[in-house]
């Protein structure tokens, strides 16, 4: 777990000896990751052990304390809100356990509101966003208010808007947490599918074994501490 | 379950004699079986030839049961090796799991390490499986999903002993 | 379903309103603040008419001067009373001036030592005007010594303007001026059944009752809906925990209750906040006291009753559409689509109601107040029913646009009624203030136009009494500060037959050739002559008279029981040509140079002066009733300046504005209460958006077209309606259609102003849900 301050050769996203509080809160106390294009890695751990806050700092969603995050070679620290607001829409895709269709809008049309957000006119979004329902099996649903599907479809429409814009690293919190196996699982293999079709790397942060077992390696978390498997064993 | 392994974890802490040996075995470990005193002399005797134990003194009166052992380097050496390599993952682990993370305990040896390896390993045989079951047949999947499970309940045997770690040193080292 | 389970469900929910933790509080706070705000308008409004009433009863007690009065014989218990009253910076000030004729002599309410001349007692606002620097003018006028106050028995209101000072010899006064009488006893002896309300002041009232009540049961309706959301899911819990669902509608009726009842007793405290308050204020030169505010007991009880009940049903009504299940509410996702009939037919109605009293307005007109009430409210209804078919409407066909357009969009197709709750209110407020300040607009417009006096010479006029020197008193005037014209016109008229039996009547006017000429062209002209006016509306008594050889007969003057005089048409009879005159009118008649008037004429002759103002000196018409007023304190100035009478517009404007802006505000509040929950409802939302990039713009420009939209949509539906109802209520007063652009566009501004405050209020918080501790689960 002896992570260098130089990111390994080849890394896309390395982070190295973060450290963030909430409060008297520690969620992360010198925690250290890094993922390669095209590579899976699960992010595993007990609850409350800061699996959540490292990805929110991976994916810039959270600044950390201290510690650096280098993406592509950029170092996020040094990035403004809106740029890396910026990397999120473009370079970043996420997925999470819930809460995060908007209920009014149809199910093609959440799909298409990240590349409408970076600017691509509605028509041309909602193509591109029913090229992707269709390849997780939900173009079906187009017109449905997310009210009116199942939760794995609802999942899978997730995921769908959550590639539609060919983002290279994928972020996924507990994407199969609300759903039962058999759904969870045909998620992961569209997800896990659709990621290694179009090279994105992909952050899987969650606590069943199962959902892990898509990923090709494993970061534990345990106490704000990682440990990269991989270099261990 | 590796009764020579645990054995010579238990002379890790200092010299016994064997009847001690086998009193604290079974208080740790063999709640339900107790060891045959046979069982521990044999045992001894084989790791004596193999050199990972040493006999430190012999109290009078003879027998085996007098003889005091001590651990050698190369026992201790052992120790470590046996308590850092993940069991091949398979049903029914918990008892030599369980020995192991007590005697890493008893040891002072670093067992979450120990079982985040353990669970690595499991992990690594989970992924071959679900890559099977992508590409096999229902029966195939069905055949992996069995697996896939039991190996699950392992893991989360293996998170929640993780959680307890500090709990249970307390109980064992008391 | 008994009364012991409906009471006990019912106390349940208050007890849950009021165990609610924090959250709980806040909310039931907001709704008792809202509903206390709506009670403490009904309280006001029951009590107005009493508040009226006791005006009334203190006015007819203080009666004095009448016409209808017959001639009291002078003894020891009268007195001689004159009118005396003046105006100071366009406030009427009640003035009398008393002399009594012995000591058994009655005094005017609320005075208890009648002044003896050179002293005065005033009323305590007066007092308090006379001595700020304020009134250095009034002042002059009034110079009397203050030897006491008069009490309220006297006085109509807290900010009434009052005098009563001593005065001397008024006797000789008593047949001169009808402002002077003898009487013994104050008080209406023969009170005149009340006469019936001017129709347009009717109408007015009506209205403004209507339009102020509306928006108070709209914001009531959803005042009590406050935390929806959250009373849904606490409600399903309910329903978990093994209520069956008539049992929670009729708790969720009980957290309602709780907020009615505790809005009852806030309103009770608004309204006794209010009533010390109106003693304080003068609004449209009336002022109350606050004991005079007190609403009827059966109105009140009325309040009482209708509040909580009305919040009972309105709950009951609002989770019809509502299926609460034990693991959650549900809306029924697709209601019946919105019907267009039902909700045309109120404003139609509403109109049809209306339309038999367009133009009765005009002389004698009569309203039907049920009609007329009706129609308006129907009208007013109709907007609240409307609006959600418009918003829905409109809303569903909203096309194209950025992320945050579409964003908005949606929310509101998703709950387009909700939306329209909550601007309901406002567009009924805002119609009605149209409506009303058209009407007041119009109404006022009408009255300044038809004075019709030509202001661009004389501003203001005062009658001299007869047998005082004109000439004199002119140049008492032309010596007066901010006085930059002076026409002194003498008038009086020729009869074809003497005294009473007098047909044909004819004016005549008295003046030198300079000031003739101000009311006529004349061909020439020197003293002597006597002209013949042509050119005059409404003159056809001259042309019959001004005939050579015919004998007139002037008037005798009213003091001497003189014969009348006669005077024979001469031949010599020049003709002039009528122009508008001073005060912009034509006069027709005969003009005669001073030395032309018969011997025993000018008895009868009154004068008058009409005074040019050079408006930049301040206070000029103060100073001008100065100088009045001590040539004469019996004639009081008349100003013709529309300047006051737009002035008092303005105040009623103010008025509505104000009420209107209250009304918007408490919209607004409410707008922002259920805009807060909205948000923190889908706090995980906002925090997944922004994780995946959203501009914090994009959202914030959400929020602001999610009220925008609907706000917009009522104005503009509003704002129809106003302008019809109002352009029906002009028709109905027979007044030309005037638009007041003024107020319709301050409306909306003041619309679009709570749209943006709104939507500032909501970004802090917005702002604050956006950040990634909403994604945090564990």
């Amino acid at each position: 777990m002896t992570a260098t301050a130089t990111p390994p050769a080849g890394s896309l996203l390395t982070a190295h000896d973060l450290r963030k509080a909430y409060g008297p809160t520690t969620a992360l106390d010198g925690a250290s990751f890094s993922i390669h294009p095209g590579e899976v890695v699960a992010v595993m751990g007990p609850s409350g052990s800061g699996k959540s806050t490292l990805l929110h700092c991976l994916a810039g969603i959270v600044t950390p304390d201290s510690g650096s995050i280098t993406y592509s070679g950029r170092e996020m620290a040094t990035m403004n809100d809106s740029q890396r607001s910026a990397l999120r829409r473009s370079e970043f895709g996420f997925v999470f356990q819930f809460g995060q269709l908007v209920p009014e809008l149809t199910c093609v049309e959440n799909v298409a509101l990240p590349l409408r957000l970076n600017g691509t006119s509605r028509k041309e979004a909602e193509r591109a966003a029913l090229t992707w329902m269709e390849r997780l099996e939900v173009d079906g649903l187009k017109g449905k208010r997310p009210g009116e599907v199942s939760g794995g479809q609802g999942q899978r429409v997730a995921v769908a808007r959550a590639l539609v814009t060919n983002p290279r690293v994928l972020f996924a919190d507990e994407p199969t947490g609300a759903l039962d196996s058999l759904n969870g699982e045909r998620v992961m293999e569209l997800l896990t599918e659709a990621a290694r079709s179009t090279n994105a790397a992909v952050v899987l942060v969650t606590h069943e074994a199962r959902v892990a077992a898509y990923s090709d390696r494993e970061v534990v978390v345990r106490d704000g501490k990682s440990r990269d498997m991989e270099r261990i064993v | 379950m590796s009764i020579g392994h645990t054995l010579l974890g238990l002379l890790e802490s200092g010299p016994r004699h064997g009847y001690d040996l086998k009193r604290a075995f079974d208080e740790k470990f063999g709640h339900d079986r107790p060891l045959h005193y046979g069982q521990v002399y044999s045992t001894m005797s084989r790791l004596l030839k193999n050199g990972l134990v040493e006999v430190d003194g012999i109290e009078p009166g003879g027998g085996p049961e007098r003889k005091r052992y001590a651990i050698t380097d190369a026992g201790v050496t052992d120790v470590q090796q046996w308590l850092a390599t993940p069991e091949k993952p398979e049903p029914y682990l918990q008892s030599t799991l369980y020995t192991k993370v007590v005697l890493a305990l008893l040891t002072h040896r670093n067992a979450a390490e120990l079982l985040d390896t353990q669970r690595s390993e499991h992990l690594r045989l989970m992924r071959i499986l679900t890559d099977r079951k992508r590409q096999g047949d229902l029966a195939d999947q069905l055949i992996c999903d069995h697996a896939l499970f039991h190996l699950e309940a392992d893991l989360r045997w293996l998170e929640l002993t993780a959680a307890r770690l500090d709990r249970l040193a307390e109980a064992v080292t008391r | 379903m008994n009364v012991r389970q409906w009471s006990r469900d019912l106390a349940l929910g208050v007890r849950f309103a009021l165990t609610g933790g924090r959250e709980g509080w806040v909310r039931l706070l907001l709704t008792g603040v809202g509903v206390g705000l709506g009670v403490a308008l009904l309280l006001l409004t029951t009590a107005i008419p009493n508040a009226l009433a006791a005006r009334d009863a203190r006015e007819d007690a203080r009666t004095d001067i009448t016409f209808s009065w017959e001639d009291v014989p002078k003894g020891d218990d009268t007195i001689l009373v004159a009118n005396v009253s003046t105006t100071y910076h366009g406030a009427n000030i009640r003035g009398r001036e008393v002399e009594p004729d012995g000591p058994h002599a009655p005094a005017p309410p609320g005075v208890s030592k009648l002044p003896a001349p050179g002293e005065m007692v005033v009323s305590p606002a007066l007092e308090e005007l006379l001595a700020s620097g304020e009134g250095r003018l009034l002042r002059e006028r009034l110079p009397e010594r203050i030897v006491g106050t008069i009490g309220e028995s006297g006085l109509v209101g807290p900010a009434e303007l009052v005098f009563v000072r001593g005065g001397e010899d008024l006797e000789s006064r008593i047949d001169t001026a009808a402002a002077v009488a003898r009487i013994d006893g104050f008080g209406d002896r023969e009170p005149q059944p009340s006469e019936p309300w001017d129709p347009v002041l009717l109408l007015m009232v009506l209205v403004v009752f209507v339009v102020l009540l509306m928006p108070v049961g709209v914001f009531i309706a959803t005042a009590v809906r406050f935390g929806g959301e959250r009373r849904d899911r606490r409600l399903a819990a309910l329903r978990l925990i093994g209520s069956d669902s008539r049992m929670t509608r009729r708790i969720a009726a009980g957290e309602a209750l709780a907020g009615a009842l505790l809005g009852l007793l806030f309103g009770a405290v608004f309204f006794l906040l209010a009533r010390q308050l109106a003693g304080s204020v003068e609004l449209l030169e009336i002022s109350v006291y606050p004991s005079y505010l007190s609403p009827s007991p059966l109105l009140a009880v009325l309040v009482a009753v209708a509040v909580p009940a009305a919040a009972v049903l309105v709950t009951l009504l609002a989770l019809r559409g509502v299926v609460i299940e034990p693991l959650g509410v549900v809306r029924l996702s697709r209601p019946a689509r919105r019907r267009l009939w039902w909700r045309l037919l109120l404003p139609v109605v509403g109109l049809a109601m209306l339309a038999p009293m367009i133009g009765q307005g005009g002389d004698d007109g009569n309203f039907n107040q049920y009609l007329v009430t009706g129609g308006v409210v129907l009208l007013l209804v109709g907007v609240t029913a409307l609006l959600p078919w418009v918003v829905e409407t409109v809303v569903a066909r909203l096309g194209a646009g950025p992320v945050s357009w579409q964003l908005a969009v949606r929310r509101l197709q998703v709950s387009s009624g909700s939306a329209a709750r909550m601007v309901n209110g406002i567009a009924v407020a805002v119609a009605g203030a149209i409506a009303l300040q058209m009407l007041f607009a119009g109404a006022e417009s009408q009255y300044t136009r038809d004075s019709g006096k030509d202001l661009s010479r004389a501003q203001m006029s005062v009658r001299v009494p007869e047998g005082t020197a004109l000439d004199t008193v002119a140049e008492e005037f032309r010596a007066t500060e901010g006085v930059d014209a002076v026409y002194a016109l003498s008038s009086t008229y020729a009869n074809d037959r003497p005294g009473d039996e007098a047909e044909l009547i004819s004016e005549v006017t008295v003046g030198d050739c300079r000031t003739l000429r101000e009311v006529a062209a004349l061909p020439s002209c020197q003293d002597g002559d006597v002209f013949v006016v042509n050119g005059a509306a409404y003159d056809e008594a001259t042309p019959e008279l001004a005939k050579a050889g015919r004998t007139l007969w002037f008037d005798a003057a009213q003091d001497s029981p003189g014969e009348p005089t006669g005077w024979t048409v001469p031949g010599t009879l020049k003709e002039a040509q009528s122009v508008d005159d001073p005060t912009g009118m034509r006069r027709g008649g005969f003009l005669f140079t001073p030395s032309a008037l018969p011997e025993g004429a000018e008895g009868a002759v009154s004068h008058e002066v009409f005074l040019g103002i050079d408006r930049s000196v301040p206070d000029a018409p103060e100073h001008v009733r100065n100088t009045a007023a001590a040539v004469d304190p019996y004639s009081e100035p008349s100003q013709w300046a529309s300047v006051e009478r737009s002035e008092r517009f303005d105040s009623i404007r103010t008025g509505l504005f104000v009420g209107a802006a209250c009304v918007l505000f408490l919209i607004g509040a409410s707008l922002l209460v259920s805009q807060l929950e909205q948000l923190r409802e889908r706090r995980k939302l906002l925090s997944a958006l922004v994780a995946f990039g959203t501009r914090r713009r994009t959202l914030s420009l959400s929020v602001l077209w999610q009220t925008a939209v609907p706000i917009a949509l009522g104005l503009a539906l509003s704002m129809t309606v106003g302008l019809a109802l109002g352009a029906v209520l002009l028709k109905m007063t027979a007044v030309p259609v005037v638009v007041d652009w003024v107020s319709v566009w301050s409306m909306t501004g003041f619309g679009a102003a709570v749209v943006l405050a709104v939507t500032l209020l909501s970004l802090p918080p917005l702002l604050r849900l956006m950040r990634p501790d909403g994604l945090r689960t564990e």
